[in-house]
């Protein structure tokens, strides 16, 4: 399988998915922290992927979503956006009803 | 130290690719935050607006500059 359809298949296998560096119980950058803090402090349950653990799927989280940076956030398949954005759906009270929505659907 | 990009370089880069915008930069060599008043915005949601300026620094983003903060405003929001 290529990277692209392993991660469509990521995205798309849990309602929230969050490509980052490190764990949520170890992040290993802080931008990586700070969005899991921020999706823990909206109640949410949700998917990880290391990408420093995976190469192929590093790379290729750029390309799928044209985004050159991580963490990456992801709802229902749909690319959110980078820590900044989350940070800014964050603090307007957007992000915290996207995640409620998604885990009552 | 080589290789390594100045606050002034980004906002050159940026500036190169959005002609309107007007640009400011700060940063430490590794992070930095620009903020980014441009026409180009309006009507475009966050991911839009934040891919338009990746675009601007080509392979740099996420290589040689490991972080960027951005804040993108059209002028009406500026205001």
């Amino acid at each position: 399988m290529s990277a692209q359809d392993r991660i469509k298949q990521q995205v798309t296998g849990a309602k929230i998915v969050l490509y980052m560096k490190g764990t949520p119980q170890a992040p290993q950058c802080g931008f990586s922290a700070k969005a899991t803090q921020l999706l823990s402090s909206c109640g949410a349950k949700f998917a990880s992927y290391d990408v420093l653990a995976d190469a192929e799927i590093r790379q290729g989280v750029k390309e799928y979503a044209n985004w050159p940076t991580i963490p990456q956030l992801y709802i229902n398949g749909e690319f959110i956006g980078g820590c900044d954005i989350m940070i800014e759906l964050y603090q307007k009270g957007e992000l915290q009803k996207m995640v409620a929505k998604a885990m009552e659907q | 130290m080589a290789g390594m990009v100045h606050p002034e370089d980004i906002k050159q880069m940026i500036e190169r690719g959005m002609p309107d915008a007007r640009v400011s930069v700060s940063g430490d060599g590794h992070h930095f935050e620009a903020e980014i008043v441009s026409n180009e915005f309006a009507g475009k949601g966050l991911v839009q607006r934040h891919q338009i300026v990746y675009r601007t620094l080509g392979n740099k983003m996420g290589n040689e500059i490991h972080a960027l903060s951005l804040r993108t405003l059209t002028p009406e929001e500026q205001e």
